[in-house]
């Protein structure tokens, strides 16, 4: 048994510990809110916060994570950065597909929480590593400034 | 039954439903279509469930979406066409997926045929689901009148709201759908005048966009069923491979793995959860058949295919007499155009879950394609089509890899199911390798462009021959959509160049390789706008012309070309230079034009060249004419989305194959475009007062070569292969 954190709530889980955070919290705590897209660190569809900064949960093991504070879709909304993110994204209806935009918000809520006030370029920083097939990017830009200006 | 096909389906079910008003539409003109089989006209009193609207005491307004919401917008568009004749309140409205069954919800564009594609999906239900809202609104009205005993005439309905304004009394839907539920069906409706419109025609949020945004919205790969097993499957390294032997024993030593089985398109590792499937098929020793298997590589496929385009083809297009307007002609230039085989890549990789019962399938899937699913997941078992039943989820994109013409991935996530005696629910998921090679690209095409100009620079004579394989040869629709030899989708966009030119030919060679094909967002417009658009570029350079002056003049009978051309122009400030921001940096605009699914798309692309060769596109100007646009918004995100998807395949695009074997696996070799990629996109849509057309597909032509023709500006080369690579 490995306890971890997962939006406020300590959680045991039976798993190998080199299971992938994302398949932990998938297939054996039942939040699908975190998206599987290449399993290799490069789509960002997987993105969490571990003790506050955002990881592919895809390419980081349970181990990794043993006792660690971890924050997925389905907590973000209970954050300031993430309640104004969520409000943004839906306020541009930035999602299509929807299936990226789990760790789209994942990584901007990251973002927002270390730079309140991020430049344009910080954004296309921070959000350069998550794909979006649909095409969503200039909406997400748009909301993540929003979001910004709104965040007190 | 009334004229036009109206059912109240609630006056039989009210009570099994519970409460409340169900109606559903079918069209006679399309259930009399010819070719339809066995399928008559819905006998009156059949009371067939064609349920598109269903009213709930609790005043809620569900619309039922005939069509897959893949990101395009379906279940956002569909009900706003419900709540326009309704007047209903946008806030009231829920929606659901429209369960498998033709006869109910049939694409009225595809005939018989239940399915998602062709950027159809609310061109095909402008009216049908207007007249949907539209009867409902007349019971619930009617209904009011009885309980109030005054004249319907004298009832107003709003935003949700029904009131009798001399009396000063108000309800609502929930508190009529009862009694309206026992009125008889209107003979006919009224559908609104346009000018009344207080919801098509603007901005109303998307219903999906909260779900979406919080992580609850509910895709194939979130489904858990009781006992259900996870699969994954070995597959063959080369197409046409079949698996010989396996030895399962390390695979079944993992912890978590359940299973393995042989199905014709590989061996199945099943496991508790993703992670244990994931280590037992690593462990799986597989030894593969490959008498079958196809064995060559992209070069020597483009090198049959060169072969191939020196000689005549069949006949797409002809016009004139284009041997003498050659041998006329003062100047003759010639091209050729290399296009590589594309994957679809959507985000969410396929998958499918399935539940076998003796007498049942049931399946949970991203369902493009009803008509397809069920009768071939009927054929693997045995079972009847209706004995298929296909739950309707989000999908994590498709750009048409869902409708995929042999239900590819539905037969094996059911060919697994059986091979365990359907004795657990089984999901099915590829990993984004698996996907990745799983075939069913972009065919790939030579294009071979010959042009000649007279002394003035017009053109007189124009030969296009394509080669490349057939999308529909070996499926359903080969017969309906392949005529003497010609696969429509492998000449659309150039069979029809929409330029006035007197003399024209367009041939068409469809070679078959071993390599399975399918249609991908804008289908034959992916390559046949490129090799076109750019081609006239390069004879409009060759003429000294201005090449959007010249297509201005080609295109004089086409006004809505026409129309858009100017727009994007217009916007783009297109005669004004360009001025590059550093010095050796090199900035160029193209423009291009094109048709797809009826409708006309505009575009220019601003580049900058940078001194080391690699550049970027700096803005887009994109103008369309989709007849009237439902939502304005949408069809702004339709259009943003479709430059990416068409400027991601244009920039980085291709699937290649090296002795049979695919190259490519993940987003690091088949790279998507990432923000800090994307051009500024400005979106201008027409007005028009015509009936809808799609929007989901007619962007992504248009931006390669708008860009290749900017780039062709800015660096005097001309771009005659995709990905784009630029010549140092």
């Amino acid at each position: 048994m490995i306890t971890l954190n997962v939006n406020g709530k300590p959680m045991s889980v039976d798993a190998d510990p080199d299971t992938p955070l994302l398949w932990v919290l998938r297939d054996h705590l039942g939040m699908t809110g975190t998206k599987y897209g290449c399993g290799m660190a490069l789509c960002g569809a997987c993105t969490v916060h571990v003790s506050g900064q955002p990881a592919r949960s895809c390419s980081t093991s349970l181990a990794a994570v043993a006792g660690k504070r971890i924050t997925t879709i389905e907590g973000i909304g209970q954050t300031k950065e993430g309640r104004v993110l969520q409000e943004a994204w839906i306020a541009n209806d930035v999602p299509q597909c929807g299936y990226c935009q789990s760790g789209q918000i994942m990584s901007a809520a990251a973002l927002l929480a270390k730079v309140k006030r991020p430049t344009d370029a910080e954004i296309e920083s921070a959000m350069s590593g998550n794909v979006c097939r649909c095409g969503t990017y200039n909406r997400i830009s748009l909301a993540v400034r929003q979001a910004s200006r709104n965040l007190k | 039954m009334n004229e036009f096909g109206i059912i109240n389906l609630s006056r039989r079910d009210f009570l099994k439903a519970g409460a409340g008003l169900t109606l559903g539409v079918t069209v006679p003109s399309l259930a009399q279509m010819p070719g339809q089989g066995g399928r008559s006209v819905v006998a009156a009193g059949a009371l067939e469930p064609n349920a598109f609207v269903r009213i709930g005491t609790d005043n809620t307004v569900t619309v039922i979406v005939k069509h897959l919401e893949m990101g395009q917008g379906t279940y956002t568009g569909l009900p706003t066409l419900v709540a326009e004749e309704l007047d209903a309140d946008w806030g009231q409205i829920r929606v659901e997926g429209a369960p498998a069954d033709a006869s109910r919800y049939n694409n009225l564009f595809l005939g018989a045929l239940q399915g998602t594609g062709g950027s159809t999906a609310l061109a095909n239900s402008y009216e049908q689901m207007r007249k949907a809202g539209a009867a409902a609104r007349a019971m619930l009205l009617a209904a009011a009148a009885e309980r109030w005993n005054v004249a319907p005439d004298s009832i107003t309905i709003a935003r949700g709201a029904v009131m009798h304004l001399p009396s000063n009394r108000r309800t609502n839907f929930g508190q009529l759908a009862a009694s309206a539920a026992k009125l008889p069906v209107p003979k006919e409706v009224q559908l609104k005048d346009p000018k009344d419109f207080a919801l098509i025609g603007r901005r109303v949020t998307r219903t999906d966009s909260r779900a979406k945004s919080n992580g609850t919205a509910i895709y194939t790969q979130d489904v858990k069923l009781p006992g259900m097993l996870t699969a994954l499957v070995a597959h063959p390294p080369r197409f046409g491979g079949k698996p010989k032997s396996f030895d399962a024993a390390k695979a079944k030593a993992v912890k978590g793995v359940v299973d393995v089985v042989a199905i014709p398109q590989g061996v199945a590792v099943l496991a508790h959860d993703f992670w244990s499937a994931k280590k037992g098929r690593d462990a799986l020793a597989v030894e593969w058949d490959e008498s079958g298997a196809f064995k060559l590589g992209s070069a020597e496929i483009m090198a049959e295919y060169k072969n191939l385009a020196a000689t005549p083809g069949l006949p797409a297009r002809k016009e004139g007499d284009l041997p003498g307007a050659f041998a006329r002609a003062a100047k003759t230039l010639e091209a050729a155009y290399e296009f590589p085989y594309l994957a679809h890549a959507c985000m969410e990789p396929m998958n499918c879950v399935v539940k076998l019962s003796a007498d049942a399938c049931e399946i949970w899937n991203g369902e493009q394609f009803q008509s397809i699913d069920q009768p071939e997941v009927a054929a693997v078992l045995g079972m009847k089509p209706e004995q298929v039943k296909l739950n309707m989820l989000f999908a994590g994109g498709s750009f048409g890899r869902r409708a995929n013409p042999h239900a590819d991935y539905l037969v094996e996530a059911v060919q697994i199911a059986k091979g365990i005696d359907g004795r657990a629910p089984v999901k099915l998921v590829w990993t984004r390798e698996d996907d990745m090679r799983a075939g069913h690209y972009r065919p790939m095409y030579y294009h071979a462009l010959k042009a000649g100009l007279d002394a003035q620079g017009n053109i007189v004579a124009w030969q296009h021959r394509i080669v490349g394989q057939s999308i529909l040869a070996g499926t359903a629709f080969e017969g309906m959509m392949v005529k003497d030899g010609i696969d429509a989708t492998s000449v659309e966009g150039a069979a029809n160049l929409p330029y006035a030119v007197p003399n024209l030919g367009v041939e068409l060679h469809s070679p078959k390789m071993g390599v399975p094909v399918q249609w991908w967002r804008s289908v034959g417009s992916t390559h046949t706008a490129f090799s076109t658009e750019t081609f006239l570029d390069e004879l409009a350079a060759a003429a000294g012309k201005d090449p959007y002056q010249v297509r201005r003049t080609l295109l004089a009978k086409s006004p809505r070309h026409k129309t858009v051309l100017e727009m994007a122009a217009t916007e783009a400030d297109w005669t004004t230079p360009l001025v590059s921001a550093r010095v050796g940096d090199r900035r160029g605009r193209g423009i291009a034009v094109h048709e797809s699914f009826n409708t006309v798309v505009a575009q220019v692309a601003e580049v900058t060249v940078k001194r080391d060769g690699s550049y970027r596109v700096d803005r887009v100007m994109c103008a369309v004419d989709c007849g009237l646009a439902v939502n304005p918004d949408v069809v702004r995100a339709q259009m943003e989305s479709g430059i990416v998807y068409g400027l991601t395949a244009a920039m980085y695009g291709a699937i290649t194959l090296k002795d049979g074997v695919v190259e490519q696996s993940n987003f690091h070799d088949y790279m998507p475009l990432r923000m800090n990629e994307m051009p500024r996109i400005g979106v201008y849509i027409a007005r028009s007062s015509e009936k809808p057309t799609g929007v989901g597909e007619p962007a992504t032509p248009v931006i390669a070569p708008a860009v290749a023709n900017a780039l062709f500006a800015a660096t005097g080369k001309p771009i005659r292969s995709l990905p784009i690579r630029i010549q140092t």
